[in-house]
């Protein structure tokens, strides 16, 4: 769930699905050669960068995934969410013992 | 994602927008996760073999220069403890990781230079930067945990056994 600026910006926050990610890619792809920091949150990009081929954009250029204008697609979060990593996987983490 | 036994739909996962137009059009969980070899945690996909199993294909490198690194040696940790040693694999993790996602700001490469605690580890930190995020999460304590003592009775199982968190450890 990323939601930096985008809610404050007028869209929905942004989800992005790991489970979904790691069945077409190892997680080296995006944490080694994307350079995508393991934190949530901590990789500060905006959507200009997504349009111009960086982050997200590396992949959704409309060759490797559909392109950037499939908004909604991505902006698929409920309002008022945090950023923050939700799911089966989470055990609790910091500042949720 | 997963939720107890069962996969919840993008549209009761509380975190997609019900009524916005993606739920009609995203990949429910359950169509793709469903197909993979079952798990009993996390978001019930036992991901490492469902890979070696040819289920799952995932792309290792965008571009073709990148160099594909696997290494095969397992290390074992928490030697002193009451718990059963901790096997931690190389092969498996390299599988799907590169090595600077773990060295050297992680653990060093070298055996037994690393000071691990499981505290941080149930904080997020060490091997809690993945288990408990994306990878199956810390109540499988046996999964990590895998190796008896000498001298401790039986062998422990590395498959599914599923101990809720906070469970006193077997003195
Ligand atoms: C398609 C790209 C992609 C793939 C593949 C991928 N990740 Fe990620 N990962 C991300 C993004 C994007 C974030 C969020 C970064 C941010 O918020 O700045 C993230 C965040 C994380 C985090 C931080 C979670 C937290 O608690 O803060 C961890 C840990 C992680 N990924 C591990 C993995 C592992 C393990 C795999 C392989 C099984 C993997 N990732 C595969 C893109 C990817
Ligand atoms: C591939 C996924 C993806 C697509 C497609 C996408 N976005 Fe984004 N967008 C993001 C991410 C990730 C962020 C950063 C989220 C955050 O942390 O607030 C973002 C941020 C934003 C922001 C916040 C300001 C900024 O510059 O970061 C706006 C506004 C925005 N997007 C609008 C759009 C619009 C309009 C479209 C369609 C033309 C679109 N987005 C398509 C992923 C996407
Ligand atoms: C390594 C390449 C890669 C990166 C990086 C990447 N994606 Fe994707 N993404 C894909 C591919 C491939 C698909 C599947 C496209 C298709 O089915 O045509 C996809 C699909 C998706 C979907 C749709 C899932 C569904 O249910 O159909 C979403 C949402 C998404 N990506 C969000 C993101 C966001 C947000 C980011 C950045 C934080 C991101 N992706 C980064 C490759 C990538
Ligand atoms: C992701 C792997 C992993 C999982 C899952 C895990 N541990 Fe650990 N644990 C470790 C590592 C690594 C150490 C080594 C710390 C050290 O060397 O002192 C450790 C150390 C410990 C210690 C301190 C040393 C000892 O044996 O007394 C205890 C207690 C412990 N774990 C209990 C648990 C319990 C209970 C669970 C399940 C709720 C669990 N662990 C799940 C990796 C894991
Ligand atoms: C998921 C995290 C992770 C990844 C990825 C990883 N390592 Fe390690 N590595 C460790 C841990 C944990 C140790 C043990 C550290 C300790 O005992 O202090 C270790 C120890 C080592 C050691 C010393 C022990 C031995 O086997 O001789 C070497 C060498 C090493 N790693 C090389 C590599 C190489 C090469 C790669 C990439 C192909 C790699 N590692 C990828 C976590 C990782
Ligand atoms: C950078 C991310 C990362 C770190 C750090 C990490 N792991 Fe893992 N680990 C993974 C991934 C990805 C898998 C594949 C299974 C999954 O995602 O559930 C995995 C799987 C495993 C497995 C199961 C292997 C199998 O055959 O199924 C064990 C055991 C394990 N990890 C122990 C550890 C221990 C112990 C540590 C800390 C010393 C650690 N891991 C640190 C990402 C990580």
């Amino acid at each position: 769930m990323l939601n930096r600026r985008a809610e404050k910006e007028g869209v929905r926050p942004v989800i992005f699905p790991h489970w979904f990610h790691r069945i077409r890619f190892r997680c080296k792809v995006c944490h080694a050669e994307l350079g995508f920091k393991m934190r949530v949150g901590s990789n500060d990009f905006k959507m200009s960068d997504i349009v111009e081929g960086r982050f997200c954009g590396a992949c959704h250029n409309g060759e490797i995934a559909w392109p950037p204008d499939q908004c909604d697609l991505c902006h698929s979060g409920k309002r008022g969410l945090p950023t923050g990593i939700v799911g089966g996987h989470e055990t609790g983490g910091p500042g949720r013992w | 994602m997963a939720w107890g036994d069962e996969w919840v739909s993008l549209r009761k996962d509380g975190i997609h927008d019900p009524r916005g137009p993606a739920v009609r059009v995203l990949q429910e969980p359950e169509v793709a996760l469903s197909k993979l070899t079952p798990d009993t945690a996390g978001n019930m996909v036992r991901w490492v073999q469902s890979l070696e199993k040819g289920e799952i294909n995932p792309r290792a490198n965008l571009r073709p220069d990148t160099k594909i690194r696997l290494y095969e040696s397992d290390v074992l940790l928490n030697l002193k403890g009451g718990m059963p040693i901790v096997r931690f694999p190389h092969r498996q993790h390299t599988l799907w990781l590169d090595c600077t996602n773990c060295h050297d700001h992680l653990f060093k490469a070298e055996a037994g230079a690393t000071k691990f605690s499981m505290l941080k580890i149930l904080e997020g930190e060490q091997c809690g930067v993945c288990h408990g995020a994306v990878s199956f999460p810390l109540t499988e304590c046996f999964r990590c945990h895998s190796v008896a003592r000498p001298g401790d009775g039986k062998p422990r199982p590395s498959l599914p056994i599923a101990i809720p968190a906070g469970a006193v450890p077997p003195k």
